[in-house]
């Protein structure tokens, strides 16, 4: 074209309109935050710019007539396997603006997904498999510190009494949570849709990190209040209004790396919430720094505690790295009662490219090797542990579940419930699909009625299939399934992946 | 009685529900001739509007009001409310087109027909099996008929 950047058509889709279907009525123009889709004056039809689609299929979708199909662009460069695409139009676009390469949601890269090789196990002949629509089925999970023995004492009227005192739990209904995103990275219709699921299928959202609207403090029993490096929207009443409260060290997404929610996202709901002025940068710090040691992070746990008055159970919240397992253990020794692993396939709004795709490591991994690591020193009982990143249907929970976890998160999922399709341009603030936008025109097009229809469909789906397969396995108790790795199988991984999972081989 | 209640909150603006509306409307019950070809043609049109401003966008069709000024406006007795479904119901052969009815509705929800001196107003979908066929297309569920 002309009055273009020489590599301006070096575009990743294009917009494959059919004639025959095609009745110009406009649907497409309007649903398009980024402009793709354009009515031509002078031809008197719509017309579409390719360079500027982002593969959100949200025309796609609303097209009345199915005149619309979205695919890659079929031009390629030279095959190269060392330089593949992706650097290429990296370099051009880095080249052209000298910036640091944005990224949105998990990352894309083609790492091991160990979740696909593990296999589970199945009752025949000598145990029975349990029909979970016969019989009862117990999902109930109970995050928080457990203690290593419990005392019981015949109480006066001959009825047995516990006598240890229990720490503060949370109790789901089933082992799923949705994840920490915050009021402002996605918009308030989501948060209400998250709180109003949560409180309909017994399980608890993360408020993430950017406080929690007045309006939602109704929905406090299925709520965890997340305290971060920015301590956005944190105060008395905030810390008291959930069940449990999350220090977030770090993310899945961008180990090492802090937040930064532009000040374009920064509404007036957004800006009370999060105690700052509207339109002021939401700057979240990488560490906090109030925390350099162990020690440390032990003085906040215990100032949380204090202000919530020993009620509520203390998540800390790490990204999985390198040596994950020695930090868990320092975490649980420094008074948590729920560590959370977020592992490096785990969603963001925002993050360097780079960060997203090279730091941390896969929470399969991380997740046995916590676990593993918490059991040898005897103090497994003292948290409970949350997987997060990159959970996709019931049957990760459930081999999460083997590996050692108590719960998981899911954050991508929950946003693929509402639409989202991993188009991965959360950063601009203009997401199509009404999710990732405080946008009113935009944000509008989620309806929290819909939207937590949705979210609580998904939790009883993925419920009800944990069911079968529990069954399946002849067990009818989340617990016995908890840490049970004898359930687990590897296919096509190698000795010493096995090992770090602590499962055998399948045939063995 | 049940009728069709717009949410200005959850309106996306798309449209969708025009086209709905014509396509129920038209002779050959599809939407890609309806707007190719009867709208050009047989001047057919949507009984239904989005009227949009700023960001806020609402879609407008008759309320069938239980007093409705159009009705009272009428001179031909082309406009009459069915007294046992409360229904305003337009009757296209009485109709000489005067546009009285346009002047007098508080909504702007009535409108001239394209071609003809008639108008175009909502019937709520009467002959169709499930409802409004607005109601049915709106992707976000911000059109609602309802009993209120």
């Amino acid at each position: 074209m002309l009055f273009q950047p020489v590599n301006k058509n070096y575009h990743e889709f294009c917009i494959i309109r059919d004639k025959d279907l095609c009745i110009n009525c406009k649907v497409c123009v309007r649903q398009c935050s980024y402009e793709a889709h354009y009515w031509d004056e002078s031809r008197q039809k719509v017309m579409h710019d390719n360079t500027k689609c982002i593969g959100c299929h949200r025309c796609e979708a609303l097209c009345p007539t199915a005149a619309l199909n979205i695919v890659n662009k079929p031009s390629d460069f030279r095959t190269n396997s060392l330089w593949r695409p992706v650097f290429l139009q990296n370099i051009y676009k880095q080249a052209d603006t000298g910036g640091v390469l944005l990224a949105g949601m998990g990352s894309p890269v083609d790492i091991p997904v160990y979740w696909d090789s593990m296999l589970l196990d199945a009752s025949q002949v000598t145990n029975p498999s349990i029909d979970p629509l016969r019989e009862p089925m117990e999902l109930k999970t109970f995050l928080g510190a457990k203690p290593k023995r419990v005392k019981i004492v015949t109480g006066k009227d001959g009825k047995p009494e516990l006598k240890t005192k229990l720490s503060p739990q949370i109790e789901l209904d089933v082992p799923i949570m949705f994840a920490a995103m915050s009021f402002g990275a996605i918009n308030f219709n989501l948060h209400r849709a998250m709180a109003r699921a949560a409180t309909e299928t017994g399980t608890v959202y993360n408020t993430g990190e950017g406080g929690l609207h007045k309006s939602l403090y109704k929905y406090g029993k299925n709520t965890i209040v997340q305290v971060a490096s920015g301590r956005f929207g944190v105060h008395l009443d905030y810390l008291k209004a959930g069940v449990g409260i999350e220090i977030k060290v770090g993310q899945g997404a961008k180990p090492g790396i802090g937040g930064h929610l532009p000040g374009e996202k920064i509404n007036d709901q957004v800006s009370e919430t999060r105690m700052i002025p509207i339109g002021s940068d939401a700057i979240s710090p990488a560490p906090h720094h109030d925390i350099y040691s162990i020690e440390d992070l032990l003085q906040l746990i215990f100032a949380l505690k204090e202000a919530s008055e020993y009620k509520a159970p203390i998540s800390v919240k790490i990204a999985a790295v390198h040596n994950v397992a020695a930090i868990a253990s320092g975490i649980a020794r420094a008074g948590a009662d729920i560590v959370t692993i977020d592992g490096m396939r785990g969603g963001t709004g925002a993050a360097p490219a780079m960060i997203r795709d090279n730091v941390g490591i896969p929470i399969e991994l991380a997740l046995a090797q916590v676990d593993q690591r918490l059991r040898d020193e005897g103090i497994r009982n003292k948290v409970s542990i949350v997987a997060a990143g990159g959970i996709r249907c019931s049957a990760d929970v459930v081999k999460a579940i083997a590996l050692g976890a108590d719960a998981v998160y899911i954050g991508t999922a929950t946003l693929i419930a509402v639409g989202c399709t991993l188009c991965g341009r959360c950063y601009t603030g203009k997401c199509p699909w009404g999710i990732a936008t405080n946008d009113p025109k935009l944000s509008k097009r989620q309806n929290p009625d819909i939207a937590a229809k949705k979210l609580a469909n998904l939790i009883r789906a993925w419920g009800h299939e944990i069911e079968e397969m529990l069954g399946g396995m002849g067990l009818n108790s989340i617990e016995s399934l908890r840490g049970n790795r004898d359930k687990l199988r590897g296919v096509g991984i190698s000795d010493i992946e096995l090992d770090i999972l602590g499962i055998k081989h399948a045939g063995r | 009685m049940k009728r069709v209640y717009p949410d200005k909150e959850y309106c996306i603006g798309c449209h969708l529900c025009e086209l709905a509306c014509m396509t129920a409307h038209s002779k050959s019950q599809d939407l890609i001739v309806a707007y190719r070809e009867e709208r050009g043609k047989d001047g057919l049109s949507s009984c239904k509007k989005v009227f949009e401003k700023g960001h806020t966008c609402v879609a407008i069709s008759c309320r069938h009001c239980d007093e409705p000024s159009c009705v009272a406006a009428c001179i031909s007795g082309g406009l009459h409310k069915d007294p046992e479904t409360g229904h305003t119901l337009y009757d296209r052969e009485k109709c000489v087109g005067c546009w009285s009815c346009l002047m007098a509705c508080p909504y702007g929800a009535i409108r001239r027909h394209p071609t003809e001196g008639k108008i175009v107003k909502c019937d709520l979908c009467a002959e169709r099996e499930g409802g409004p066929a607005c109601v049915a297309a709106c992707p976000n569920a911000a059109l609602k008929y309802e009993e209120r």
